[in-house]
């Protein structure tokens, strides 16, 4: 394998290069996914039916704890790709393990917040309005999940195989989808929960 | 017996019975054959795990073929029905169900797969890379495609075909009015099948950004690899829209949500914009890749090179930004109003200009040269004629006051079909006799594709100019029957001959690859084309690795520069060359795929739930492997390069 030692760890070789290259490409078609579930959720807000309205259901105290966590936990991740970069294994785990934590706080939230809407009456059936509030939050909070699971798997193999050009590699990709994930909910926060609290 | 009622066909006839008999047979005789024949290990080891690009092209090429024949049939039927007034052959659900799943069966799964299989072969070889960005993601982008393929075929012969149109416009695909599990197979297998899609695209911009050959900077792609990352391009910022209309779909139809409903605030139009959004690129995804296969044959046969080479970048790039600026002209008369559909009108008929831009190139390219009417080039010029009759009665549809006369008649149907079958399947027809020499190592018989492009152009325009003139006269597409009082009766005959002109076309194409394979001389050198670029500069056929030592480009026809005016293009000695491993992972993962699409048709949430465990577990299994791939000793180069020469 070439590598190229004037880059970080996780740019050494060639096919670590290709990786963040397309890892960005794939990005960019979250970035079109997630587009598109705005772009819906933003036709269907007022579209209430029967149901609840934004403003009836939202409570700003766990929406706010949920943003607080997750926007930490991108802090985190990113002082982990700095231990990370200056070969500190055990502090980079350290910060790693710390932003899977808060991303688990911020699931719990978020699941404590989802009984909440269907205890009001906003279940996925009870209008379009809800359907689409759901499913945007879910996709989201489904990626989050996602990233416990993956982040865990990294941070494991950190732990057993060291900081290689492939764990570096992985770690730094996994960081991306992270911080990706908190661009996302600054939209949700911004955009769902204080333009429907309004 | 409740559980098992809901896997019987809802509307069952002989032709169903007789296609479940037919299905079951082959499969039974596939299974004995590979077990008699004892091919199930090299099947596996050679085909199912090869992360060979070369080979995942030509097993997409096998299914989209076998696609061909499944949409094709689905199209003669309907021909055949519509033939003479007050046909009863079919009934009405039974036409709704194949006009469905003939649009999607021949758009998601024929054409797709065809042109994904064309830029899988090609694309890495005109590079000069040794194979894609990622070769075990490639992998799993073909299995995903063929599980969701199969899925949808399943429906035929379990619980019904989906029959709301290709289109499956809400509330008519809603569960009030589609009962039957047809539109969740619609929804499911598109979906598995557009995940493998996605990747597709993000493999095929990583590499065609990251490992073209030394020297070859963008403005020396060729045409054809230009043409597929601006498709790939426009697959990932497409794709996600439909996904996410899809799981909507699937949704409301499983879950009870309310996008698309007409109750509680839900919005039938969000499908139809949704839909189109990704729909209209879908279109240029289809025929850009076409575009670039023209691109490569016109030059080679007309002896010339490309006329407009920026030009035709450019065009490609603007109609890939209008692409998604025109989605609205798809339901100009479902109430956008005046300045919505005057805005969207504008912006249809401005794509006429780069695409005229491009058919005014492949002319001037023509200009003077030394034309040689090979089976490829007749394809190429059948295409330039037939093409722009369908893109100007395009243009037509695109003023959206005309519309309102021919909305949903025969005359759009006459208009797609005559802008996608000389656009997409006459290009790859045309790219399939091209490449065929470089996937097999023998070349197609070229009096039988002559004869074989006869009866398809042919048969295009005597199956669909008689529509331009039944739809301005009023027929309605996707009625099954008509009285003989509206006189649409000659037009529709005349259809069904240029259809049964189309189907012989296509069996004298498969009989032309049997023949060709029994009898064709494999004794035709690496060039048999006299060709332009780089991927004629390998072996026939091509070695593993596609080029032992790395090609030094300096223009975008570099392979022609060697030929004819002593460029170098392979400098320096074997190096030994590292490639990647074989992976059943993607098939199993795959495999679970259909199984989760299978249950969640049914509702069959257990097994749905076990199947997803099981998608995550190969996900797991990805990420703790440890696969470092293979390297090829120089010594094996040595002796696979000194074979291959030996044998010319």
């Amino acid at each position: 394998m070439k590598m190229d030692n004037t880059m970080p760890l996780e740019y050494q070789t060639e096919q670590s290069r290709l990786n963040i290259f397309g890892f960005w490409v794939f990005l960019g078609a979250e970035i079109m996914l997630f587009g598109t579930l705005f772009a819906s959720f933003f036709t269907l807000e007022g579209r209430t039916g029967s149901g609840p309205t934004g403003a009836e259901i939202f409570e700003i105290t766990p929406v706010l704890v949920e943003t607080f966590l997750l926007l930490t936990s991108s802090f985190t991740i990113g002082l982990g790709v700095h231990a990370m970069r200056i070969a500190n294994k055990k502090a980079m785990i350290a910060f790693f393990s710390i932003t899977l934590i808060l991303g688990l706080g911020f699931l719990g939230f978020e699941i404590f917040e989802f009984i909440h809407y269907v205890h009001e009456g906003a279940g996925l059936q009870a209008s379009a309005f809800t359907s689409i509030l759901l499913t945007t939050l879910g996709t989201h909070g489904a990626h989050v999940t996602f990233g416990l699971f993956w982040g865990l798997f990294i941070i494991l193999q950190v732990k057993k195989r060291g900081l290689t050009p492939e764990t570096a590699n992985k770690s730094f990709i996994f960081s991306l989808y992270w911080h990706f994930l908190d661009v996302v909910w600054i939209f949700i926060f911004s955009f769902i929960y204080l333009k429907g609290m309004m | 017996m409740d559980f098992f009622d809901r896997f019987a066909i809802p509307h069952p006839s002989p032709v169903i019975y007789a296609s479940m008999v037919a299905i079951g047979l082959t499969v039974i005789a596939i299974v004995a054959g590979l077990t008699y024949f004892k091919k199930w290990g090299y099947l596996w080891r050679e085909w199912i795990t090869t992360v060979d690009h070369k080979r995942i092209g030509i097993m997409y090429l096998l299914s989209a073929l076998l696609m061909l024949f499944r949409g094709g049939v689905d199209a003669l039927m309907m021909r055949a029905q519509t033939a003479v007034p007050e046909n009863t052959l079919l009934d009405a659900q039974h036409y709704n169900e194949i006009f469905t799943t003939h649009g999607v069966v021949m758009i998601i799964f024929m054409a797709m797969a065809f042109i994904i299989a064309l830029m899988n072969f090609v694309v890495p070889l005109q590079i000069g890379a040794r194979d894609v960005a990622f070769p075990r993601l490639n992998n799993l982008s073909f299995w995903l495609y063929f599980m969701g393929a199969m899925l949808f075929n399943l429906s035929f012969v379990i619980g019904g075909s989906p029959s709301a149109g290709w289109t499956s416009y809400f509330p008519l695909a809603g569960n009030e009015f589609s009962e039957s599990v047809g539109t969740n197979y619609y929804m499911l297998a598109i979906q598995i099948s557009g995940i493998g899609t996605l990747m597709t695209g993000i493999n095929f911009i990583a590499t065609i950004l990251k490992m073209r050959a030394p020297g070859m900077k963008l403005m020396k792609m060729p045409m054809f690899t230009w043409s597929a990352l601006i498709t790939n391009l426009i697959i990932v910022f497409a794709f996600p829209v439909l996904t996410v209309a899809l799981a909507m779909g699937t949704m409301d139809r499983l879950f009870g949500s309310n996008f698309f409903t007409t109750t509680d605030g839900g919005m039938d139009m969000l499908w139809a914009n949704l839909f189109w959004v990704w729909g209209h690129p879908e279109v240029y995804i289809l025929i850009l890749p076409a575009f670039g296969i023209y691109s490569e044959i016109i030059p080679t046969f007309a002896r010339r090179n490309l006329y407009g080479y920026k030009s035709m970048v450019a065009s490609m790039v603007l109609i890939s930004l209008l692409s998604f600026f025109v989605w609205v002209h798809h339901f100009f008369t479902m109430g956008q109003g005046a300045l919505v559909n005057s805005i969207f009108s504008i912006s249809t008929m401005a794509i006429a200009v780069p695409t005229g831009i491009k058919i005014f190139n492949w002319l001037f390219t023509l200009w003077k040269g030394k034309i040689k009417f090979t089976v490829p080039m007749l394809y190429s010029l059948g295409f330039l004629p037939i093409f722009t009759i369908g893109g100007v009665t395009g243009v037509m549809l695109g003023m959206s006051a005309a519309d309102y006369q021919y909305h949903n008649t025969m005359f759009l149907v006459a208009h797609f079909h005559l802008v996608i079958i000389p656009g997409v399947v006459f290009a790859m027809i045309a790219g399939l006799t091209y490449w065929w020499p470089k996937m097999f190592g023998f070349m197609l018989n070229e009096r039988i594709g002559k004869w074989t492009f006869w009866f398809i152009a042919g048969g295009t325009c005597l199956a669909f100019f008689p529509m331009f003139i039944s739809g301005l006269d009023g027929q309605a597409r996707r009625m099954y029957t008509y009285s003989e009082a509206t006189g649409f009766g000659i037009w529709n005959m005349l259809s069904f001959i240029g259809a049964l002109g189309l189907a012989a076309g296509f069996v004298l194409l498969v009989y032309n690859i049997y023949y060709s394979t029994r009898y064709a001389s494999r004794d035709i050198g690496d060039d048999p084309w006299d060709a332009r670029s780089l991927e004629w500069a390998t072996h026939n056929p091509v070695p593993e690795y596609n080029f032992a030592i790395t090609p030094q480009v300096n223009s975008s026809e570099a392979f022609w520069d060697s030929k004819k005016n002593g460029h170098t293009l392979f400098k320096g000695d074997y190096k030994e060359i590292h490639m990647p491993n074989n992976s059943g992972v993607p098939f199993i993962m795959s495999i679970i795929f259909f199984v989760l699409g299978f249950a969640l048709v049914f509702s069959m949430w257990i097994v749905a739930i076990v199947s997803l465990i099981g998608i995550f577990a190969c996900l797991a299994h990805r990420s703790f492997e440890k696969d470092h791939g293979h390297h090829i000793s120089v010594e094996e180069i040595e002796k696979t390069e000194a074979e291959m020469r030996g044998a010319k």
